[in-house]
């Protein structure tokens, strides 16, 4: 599968290595053409407002919506969560509501409370930075992971979102379950 | 839970990646720089072009400035403190700031040692300007490396020679026969098995962004060309004749570094830059980057 990785700011380089050493044929996308191109999709970890400033600038937000219109898989992380939340607290911002959940940035603490940890129920290792906490939720979206309780990665259809990153471990279950193994 | 390992103190550095990171002395301009879409800001009292101007002991800056910019902006704050002053950077630590700069740009308080950066919860960034003074730093914990260039210049001809210098010797290692790489870690006084993972891996094990002398987006571009994962700008932005247009600028540069067209646009308009030191006009006895041993 083509997966192209948005390569606008942020961790974009080792969800491509991640998503390489599964198999599939992953690029950084920066533009609408490269998008379209794209079977799949991976909004990385990073500063959201960052993200939110550059899709706006350079006009990104329509081939993104078309991407997520067409059902095609997409895997957001931690500010790729933000970027896709229906609404976004602590402060609010803008987002663009293609996942039906409400999402508290920074909600853990500044950088030194960032931490490891692994799955409820699971050996999956999490990292957490900075990390935003997913409120409240949709009734068509699935928690898929979860950490003393509470939920940390979620799914709408072909669309997962998770609060933890991992890309920064070599543990592929992650983008397998998104993607698949070609 | 396991808080602030070494694995989480890297993930914010690679989180930074691609994004700017700028020096800001107040909340006005922690405003601007957040509005323009930096990732983060370094919170100082005076950039080091001004620090150069005024002379005198730089120190760590005041909390109550540093608390307000925390306060005012949701991207990460960092601060700087002084070479080997762990007491400024427990300060720091218990302001909960998300990085803390060991920074030769002030002045230093240790001519000997610099800071034992691994019992610290915050993650360090630390100047360099080769492989073994990079080496030294990852080994006393450093999450993130930025070449120093010769801050407050508004001139990229020594952050473009510290870039230079890193991926030579990176390059030069990775060739080494394996029995040649202690002698390697002798000859550059760093830890023989940071030596081993630069031989292995042809990187270094954090990453590394560029720094001292950025002024224009084509500089900023010039030092992703040259294998920086990211910038940071000090006095060129708030030097600058008009620092929201300019910070916007070098935001949109390090994304689209590799597209001279979009380049091209992104660089029109932006006013007057800093004005600038010739190298060959600052003594030797001024120049910040020979600080740090």
């Amino acid at each position: 599968m083509k997966v192209g990785v948005l390569a606008l700011q942020g961790g974009w380089a080792a969800h491509i290595q991640a998503a390489r050493a599964l198999g599939h044929d992953a690029g950084p996308v920066r533009t609408a053409a490269e998008l379209a191109a794209c079977d799949g999709l991976i909004l990385p970890g990073g500063e959201s407002t960052t993200h939110l400033k550059l899709i706006d600038r350079f006009d990104l937000k329509g081939a993104l919506d078309g991407h997520v219109a067409a059902g095609k898989p997409v895997l957001a992380t931690c500010a790729g969560l933000i970027l896709s939340a229906r609404a976004v607290t602590h402060p609010a911002q803008a987002s663009f509501g293609w996942l039906d959940v409400t999402v508290a940035r920074n909600a853990w603490g500044r950088q030194v409370h960032s931490f490891e940890a692994t799955a409820d129920g699971s050996d999956l290792p999490l990292v957490f930075i900075r990390a935003p906490r997913i409120l409240d939720l949709g009734p068509g979206v699935e928690v898929t992971h979860t950490f003393e309780g509470e939920p940390v990665g979620v799914r709408q259809g072909p669309f997962w979102g998770v609060a933890f990153h991992p890309e920064l471990t070599a543990d592929q279950r992650v983008h397998a379950q998104v993607f698949g193994r070609p | 839970m396991e808080k602030s390992t070494f694995q989480a103190k890297v993930g914010l550095a690679e989180m930074l990646k691609g994004g700017v990171i700028m020096d800001v002395m107040n909340v006005e301009q922690a405003l601007i720089a957040e509005a323009a879409g930096a990732c983060a800001v370094m919170a100082l009292e005076r950039v080091p072009a001004l620090i150069r101007r005024d002379g005198g002991v730089a120190r760590a800056s005041d909390p109550e400035m540093i608390k307000a910019i925390q306060a005012a902006v949701s991207i990460p704050v960092m601060a700087k403190v002084r070479i080997g002053h762990f007491m400024e950077a427990r300060i720091l630590e218990a302001l909960e700031v998300d990085f803390i700069d060991e920074s030769e740009v002030l002045t230093p308080a240790d001519d000997e040692f610099h800071i034992d950066k691994h019992p610290f919860k915050v993650p360090f960034v630390c100047g360099c300007t080769d492989i073994g003074e990079a080496l030294r730093r990852i080994g006393e914990g450093a999450a993130l490396l930025r070449t120093k260039g010769e801050a407050g210049t508004g001139n990229v001809v020594e952050a473009v020679r510290h870039l230079r210098k890193l991926r030579e010797q990176i390059r030069r290692i990775t060739q080494l026969g394996r029995e040649e790489l202690m002698t390697e870690a002798k000859n550059l006084g760093a830890p023989y098995d940071l030596v081993v993972y630069v031989h292995e891996h042809g990187k270094l094990p954090v990453p590394n962004f560029a720094a001292g002398g950025v002024a224009t987006p084509a500089d900023a571009a010039l030092c992703m060309a040259l294998g920086a994962e990211t910038v940071f700008v000090g006095s060129g932005i708030f030097m600058s004749e008009d620092p929201a247009k300019r910070a916007k600028a070098v935001v949109e540069a390090v994304t689209y570094w590799e597209d001279p067209k979009k380049l091209a646009e992104i660089s029109t308009g932006l006013g007057t830059a800093m004005s600038g030191i010739e190298m060959k006009t600052l003594p030797e006895a001024e120049r910040l980057a020979n600080r740090g041993w």
